[in-house]
């Protein structure tokens, strides 16, 4: 799944980036790599979003939450 | 010892409170000047503590150091040369994760750095502990914590830095790893002076390459950073020193590499942060509503309501105080004259011109100051970031990512400052139809006029004419855009948001002092200026005609130009020619269409009696409520300012786009007012 269809106050983490060049590079800058763990805040139906990631919070767009691949985080860090 | 000046250089993420903590020590005595050869601004300030001269450099606020964006390479290119002697790392301490991710390259690069923990008085508030022995340990530079609003810590820093330079960022180093969960056993015992130690394949290929540079280039201070930069093919670097490397890069590390500097910040986020999941955060709470994907719209539509009420009530409740004053002076100063008994032709020009048009713009003051207060307000408590995301679907539709909307709304306040800050836009064309909008939304040089002319025509319905005129530029905005992005049509990628939204807090009293009294100054300076040479010039164009001083003002140079503007004008009911003269001044300086007015029909505009008076006259004239409105909105839109059009064109770096722009103003302008006179007047008449 895409990070566009996360559901606000689960966590996930990343399986892989598919984004253009550029964006790629601010992601990672901010840490957001494969496996970093990821937590949906907040979102619209569109896809724009706010998640939480190595404790910063961040608003993206609909074209970069539909290039975010994540999958559903270790069972135990749920709350 | 004796004086020595000690360079600082302030480095940081953006959002992590470094502007406030440089201005905790500068105060507003701050150079502002650009980056050579770019538009990034550079700040620097200087200050003496103890026996020291310190001078600070604020470095962008960049999240990383490679160089992929202008201000990491500016920060970087900096940071590498001679001058700095300590590099002050401000971080966030209640973010502390993201921000040691700098905090870790800035280490590597080699110079002394002190870290300092700002936003200590946060971390405090949610109960969360930071092991302030600890984290120096680990990372091996002195970390002292600070809270740049609160001013605590800031002679401890300074003393730092001062003892700091010119040392090693390796006297503190502890390692104490958990060595069941570490891969390497032995990597902390071969390089026990790095804070950051990779893994030893990665550490292996650091060696190679550090001995292979070093014997190519000798004079490399750091070659250890400029190895981990190789490793990420950083290009900068690659085209710097050509020696071999492709044995031993056999592909991009940069992954590994930003993995492996993650995982040593959570080691010290774990050894360092306590109660860490205790801190059940305001922000969260708050951004339910704020950014709720419903409400979030109204809300934000309610804000900015209030913030317009308050310029205009609050405004005016002050300015009334402020024009007896301004009024009193005025007096005084004519009396003074004829007593002194100087020639009519001095006392014209000084209270005719200068007096009317300089002081006709100061008792605007209290307004400006009111929505320059709300907006620093907005910006410093967090809010501003949060409307990016708000505005996001709306902005799409026109083409824009919701970033855009930012240097949109900073244009309330001024355009200047709005398309400079367009800059934070990565894509160039999004940067482009940015800085197009973004001078129809209304900045607060606008804002005496409507005052002004709704004040005189529209009597209690002043506030609403007024506030029309902020949605009606929007809309024009919002409609230009679209045209736009109909027109022409992108092939590559959408524009795409991407923004950190910071924990919200309570504004900080001396951030917004500072922000509030700069922009007031900006006005004041414009008003002792462009202001004073533009009523100085207006008078001597309506004194004077072909026939040399001339009484009646109708034979003189500013009634011959206007004239020529009339039959332009009048389908928009603004065809006299004292409105024309007016208009044109206003490119100047959009004040200058009140002081103008006030020059050219020869009325006081500071008190109650002589707005009565001005009404009367224009209503004799035929110029009535919808041509007041017509007026208005011709104002709203048309050439901002000379400053505006000189920062249009520093910013695209294009005449054509700069002279694009100004024309297609002034035809939106024209064709909106006239729209607007014609079908008022089919049903005023009607």
């Amino acid at each position: 799944m895409t990070l566009a269809e996360g559901i606000p106050g689960t966590e996930y983490e990343i399986s892989s980036i598919e984004v253009n060049e550029k964006v790629g590079r601010r992601l990672e800058a901010l840490g957001l790599i494969y496996g970093t763990k990821i937590e949906v805040l907040n979102r619209k139906r569109n896809g724009t979003l706010i998640f939480k990631a190595r404790g910063t919070r961040l608003a993206i767009g609909k074209e970069i939450s539909n290039g975010i691949f994540i999958k559903e985080g270790p069972a135990w860090e749920k709350k | 010892m004796g004086k020595e000046i000690i360079n600082v250089a302030f480095a940081g993420n953006p959002n992590c409170g470094k502007t406030t903590l440089f201005n905790a020590y500068t105060g507003a005595r701050l150079k502002v000047a650009n980056w050579p050869g770019v538009t990034v601004e550079k700040k620097e300030g200087a200050f003496k503590f103890h026996e020291f001269q310190y001078k600070l450099v604020d470095l962008p606020g960049i999240y990383s150091l490679t160089c992929y964006s202008t201000e990491e390479i500016l920060s970087r290119q900096y940071l590498l040369e001679d001058e700095v002697d300590v590099v002050v790392d401000v971080a966030d301490a209640s973010n502390l994760e993201r921000n040691l991710y700098l905090t870790l390259q800035l280490i590597e690069l080699g110079k002394p750095v002190v870290l300092a923990l700002n936003m200590m008085d946060i971390v405090e508030e949610r109960g969360m502990e930071l092991d302030i022995h600890r984290l120096p340990e680990m990372l091996g530079v002195p970390v002292i914590p600070v809270s740049a609003r609160k001013r605590t810590g800031l002679e401890v820093l300074m003393h730092a830095v001062a003892h700091h330079q010119g040392k090693h960022n390796n006297e503190l180093l502890e390692h104490h790893h958990d060595m069941i969960a570490a891969q390497s056993v032995h990597r902390h015992n071969h390089h026990k002076e790095f804070a950051m130690v990779y893994s030893d394949d990665i550490e292996d290929k650091i060696d190679d390459l550090e001995e292979r540079l070093l014997a190519a280039y000798p004079e490399v201070t750091n070659p250890r950073w400029h190895a981990i930069k190789m490793l990420e093919k950083d290009p900068e670097v690659m085209k710097n020193y050509s020696i071999q490397t492709d044995d031993i890069v056999d592909k991009s590390y940069e992954h590994e590499i930003i993995n492996q500097k993650y995982d040593f910040i959570e080691e010290v986020i774990d050894e360092v942060l306590m109660n860490r999941t205790k801190k059940e955060e305001n922000t969260e709470k708050i951004d339910q509503w704020m950014t709720h994907p419903v409400w979030g719209m109204p809300i934000f539509f309610g804000i900015m309501a209030l913030v317009f009420l308050l310029t205009f009530v609050v405004g005016d409740w002050i300015a009334g105080g402020f024009e007896m004053v301004i009024s009193a002076i005025s007096g005084a100063i004519y009396n003074g004259m004829m007593g002194l008994r100087l020639s009519p032709f001095l006392i014209s020009l000084v209270c005719d011109g200068i007096i009317t048009g300089v002081g006709g713009i100061l008792t605007f003051l209290p307004n400006i100051f009111m929505l320059f207060l709300a907006l620093a307000f907005l910006e410093d408590s967090g809010y501003m970031s949060r409307v990016a995301y708000v505005m996001d679907g709306l902005m799409e539709k026109m083409g824009l990512s919701g970033r855009a909307f930012i240097p949109m709304l900073l244009g309330f306040g001024c355009t200047v400052p709005a398309i400079m800050s367009a800059r934070t836009l990565e894509d160039t064309r999004d940067r482009l139809r940015t800085i197009m909008v973004t001078p129809f939304m209304s900045c607060s040089a606008r804002l005496p006029i409507y005052v002004l002319f709704s004040k005189m025509f529209f009597g209690r319905y002043a506030m609403v004419a007024a506030f029309s005129m902020y949605v009606i530029g929007l809309f024009v905005a919002i409609a230009i855009a679209l045209i736009y992005s109909r027109v022409v049509k992108r092939k590559e990628e959408k524009n795409c948001l991407l923004i950190e939204l910071p924990e919200y807090k309570t504004p900080n009293a001396r951030t917004i002092i500072i922000y509030v009294w700069e922009k007031i100054k900006d006005y004041l300076t414009k008003a002792g200026t462009t202001i004073f040479v533009g009523s100085v010039l207006l008078w001597v164009i309506m004194n004077f005609g072909p026939s040399g001083m001339v009484s009646d003002i109708s034979a003189s140079f500013a009634a011959g130009i206007g004239k020529f503007l009339v039959p332009v004008l009048a389908p928009a009911g603004l065809g006299l020619w004292q409105i024309g003269v007016a208009l044109i001044s206003g490119v100047a300086a959009k004040e200058l269409v009140v002081s103008s007015c006030s020059v050219l029909f020869a009325m006081n505009i500071n008190s109650d009696m002589g707005l009565e008076a001005f009404h009367h006259t224009l209503n004799t004239m035929g110029f009535g409520t919808l041509n007041a409105y017509a007026l208005m909105v011709f104002c709203l839109l048309y050439v901002p300012c000379m400053a505006t059009i000189a920062t249009i064109h520093k910013e695209t770096a294009s005449w054509k786009w700069t002279i694009g722009m100004v024309i297609m103003q002034i035809l939106v302008a024209w064709g909106i007012a006239v729209l607007i006179f014609q079908i008022g007047s089919m049903f005023m008449g009607g």
